[in-house]
């Protein structure tokens, strides 16, 4: 039986995918408090309530998250371009330096941005000192902190997919393209790019659903009027010890990351782009 | 109080303790405790006098705690969880003099574990197994007085302590200390450490001495003013900003602190609401002033941050209380209440006071400090032994009634510092 062979991978789902998740749905329609307990009581409210004290949040979060995601691809792409056609036989390398920072744990990563941001720190102190900056300006505390450090988190996320796709595309295709009097920049446009597409999507979507749930950049970088929903549903859960209003707050945040994650399937999905690059 | 510490291990990404910041680090800071420098030099005087102003006596059990009690068998062991650097440590050998003599003395051996980094974090992390009705390992544990605190309480996690076998604490207990707002008549819990909340600042960066909480109001010092993201905390310094106690504020006068807090914010002064980080903050010159834990500014000198100051505003400051309390199902309860008795002496006090550095609750360890441990930086501070008139400016945190009441806190501050 082929089937028994997916067992393990059912059992696993199950136990640490479906029962944290019905466990969190069921939180999410309970009412009570840590004193008197919790009863699940289909209180669809919550739902209400959670979108109507946090909707600046979940925005802040989502335009984040877009934000970020977009500057990383920006950023990213030429330099998994670099690597996949001009990195030669040291491909393997250069893809290692990249990936090294990340060796370290990402807490840690982002404290050292506290310690370089400061106001009279390595950059803005020296920046400052040469007079281009003005005496008043910082950058902790803000959002532009928290984007970049959103943007710094990700960046192997969306290399490794990037260089992968562009790792795969046919040089003859390339070269042709230049037979066929294409301009370098044309090649780029029509024939490399389409053909990298599902890099940007797979890349995209990583990056994505990770900024938009990010926590740690805001609470380490940002400043008033800069937390995202998963400090929000940090806070609720810990310190207010409000239960039900974490776990929906999880809940709406999952639902829309799916909703958001289905429309851009749509429009750029993986299916068009090939039929496009094909 | 509240929030962060590190873990003595790994750094873990999922620890929410590291994830809020670093550790609220109950820290030596020894040689750093001149009164001058605190701003508190009128003050430094005798505190003696006031160590027996007040007498307290043993309260009598109820009856099924009593057979309880008398029903415990003593043992040989104990577990102690406490916070980290929060004991006597040699700084070559890591061991605890003072633990060591208490196991020679009585024969009994302890397990000491560094493993509470914050309280809310703590809280969820035992609340289960409590709610469960079983053990979580631990015969004391140490809480700040917060809500957690009275949750502990309140859901009956506690086992009553049997306060005639607690004579030391009654002989030298320091009245800040005695029948609190939180656990009157210290039913359920004894301190370990109390500390102040007040205000810490650079006075390069500020260019004047700071004496007020009107003074982290001032737009002058828009963009670099820290707050605590603690709302407890940041509740309590509006308040006393306004002229209210915390402890008999109501939700009204909660409402308007949060009003002159909101003000405070929408004119960009403040520069963010601060976990145990906000003390690198005031490190890097980020933040020019802010609310502030005396023990941290000490930590700062230690590292060579010697321009920022500690002060007590005009208008207060806080005193939070770190609580020795027996969890139900403690394997060693008589254990327990023996270190907690032996911990009232000025010999054990003194011992742990000179590395410590916080607000001491044995008076007499100041002797004790002074003419056995020969160290006058820690015996003569006003810090770890505040005079009377220090006493009369220190207020006392408010004390929640219920979840409902809590809540009412929480939705009235979490605004400011989630918006």
């Amino acid at each position: 039986m082929p089937y028994l062979l997916s067992l393990p991978s059912w059992l696993y789902l199950t136990v640490f995918f479906v029962v944290p998740l019905v466990a969190m749905l069921s939180m999410s329609l309970a009412t009570g408090n840590p004193l008197v307990g919790y009863v699940f009581s289909w209180h669809f409210v919550e739902f209400a309530r959670a979108v109507d004290h946090y909707w600046v949040q979940l925005v802040r979060s989502f335009w984040y998250g877009t934000l970020s995601t977009f500057l990383t691809l920006v950023l990213t792409y030429p330099v998994a371009y670099w690597i996949a056609f001009h990195g030669g036989r040291h491909k393997g390398t250069f893809l290692f330096l990249i990936l090294l920072p990340f060796f370290v744990s990402f807490v840690i990563r982002t404290l050292a941005w506290q310690f370089l941001l400061s106001d009279q720190g390595l950059i803005l102190g020296s920046l400052k000192s040469w007079g281009v900056l003005p005496e008043k300006t910082y950058l902790l505390s803000t959002s532009t902190a928290v984007i970049g450090g959103l943007v710094y988190n990700s960046v192997a996320y969306y290399v490794l997919p990037l260089y992968v796709a562009l790792e795969k595309v046919d040089r003859r295709v390339v070269r042709a393209a230049g037979d066929l009097y294409a301009s370098p920049a044309q090649a780029f446009w029509r024939v490399v790019l389409p053909l990298s597409a599902p890099g940007i999507f797979a890349g995209f979507l990583l990056v994505f659903v990770t900024n938009v749930g990010d926590f740690v950049n805001a609470a380490l970088l940002g400043g008033p009027g800069t937390r995202m929903v998963g400090n929000i549903i940090q806070y609720n859960f810990f310190d207010a010890q409000d239960y039900p209003m974490a776990a929906t707050l999880s809940s709406v945040l999952m639902f829309l990351l799916i909703v958001a994650i289905y429309l851009y399937a749509r429009v750029f999905g993986t299916e068009s782009i090939q039929e496009y690059a094909t | 109080m509240s929030d962060q510490k590190k873990s003595n291990g790994m750094w873990r990404i999922d620890d929410p303790a590291l994830l809020r910041g670093l550790t609220q680090a109950r820290v030596s800071r020894r040689g750093f405790l001149e009164a001058s420098a605190l701003g508190l030099g009128a003050m430094a005087l005798p505190s003696a006098a006031f160590a027996s102003d007040m007498m307290a006596k043993p309260a009598k059990l109820d009856a099924t705690w009593q057979a309880w009690w008398e029903k415990q068998k003593p043992t040989k062991d104990l577990v102690f969880a406490n916070w980290p650097y929060y004991i006597d440590t040699d700084d070559k050998t890591g061991k605890h003099a003072s633990l060591d003599k208490f196991t020679k003395d009585t024969g009994i051996k302890i397990k000491y574990l560094e493993v509470i980094q914050d309280n809310a974090s703590y809280y969820a992390k035992i609340a289960p197994v409590l709610k469960a009705g079983q053990s979580i390992g631990n015969d004391i544990i140490v809480i700040t007085n917060t809500w957690q605190l009275t949750e502990l309480i309140m859901q009956k996690f506690l086992t009553p302590l049997w306060q005639e076998k607690l004579p030391n604490f009654f002989k030298n207990a320091s009245p800040s200390v005695i029948s609190p707002a939180y656990d009157k008549g210290n039913k359920y819990t004894i301190t370990w450490q109390s500390g102040l909340t007040g205000i810490a600042y650079n006075p390069k960066l500020t260019g004047r001495e700071i004496t007020s909480f009107d003074d982290l109001w001032d737009p002058k010092f828009a963009g670099h003013v820290g707050m605590m993201s603690d709302l407890t905390e940041l509740g309590s310094a509006a308040l006393l900003k306004l002229g209210i106690k915390p402890v008999t504020s109501t939700s009204d006068d909660w409402k308007k602190a949060a009003a002159i807090l909101d003000e405070q914010k929408k004119k960009n002064i403040v520069r963010q609401y601060y976990d145990q980080s906000y003390i690198k903050a005031l490190e890097n010159g980020d933040t020019w002033i802010s609310q502030a834990w005396s023990g941290d500014i000490f930590q700062a000198h230690s590292k060579g941050f010697n321009d920022l100051k500690f002060i007590v505003p005009k208008e207060g400051a806080m005193i939070w209380h770190d609580n020795m309390m027996i969890p139900k199902g403690a394997a060693n309860p008589l254990s327990a209440l023996t270190w907690m008795n032996y911990y009232y002496t000025p010999e054990t006090a003194g011992l742990i006071e000179d590395y410590d550095n916080y607000i001491c609750p044995v008076p007499a360890a100041q002797d004790y400090i002074l003419k056995v441990l020969k160290d006058p930086d820690v015996g003569n501070s006003p810090l770890v032994f505040p005079t009377k008139e220090m006493y009369a400016k220190v207020n006392d945190y408010y004390v929640f009634t219920s979840y409902e009441n809590y809540q009412a806190w929480s939705n009235t501050f979490s605004p400011i510092v989630q918006g």
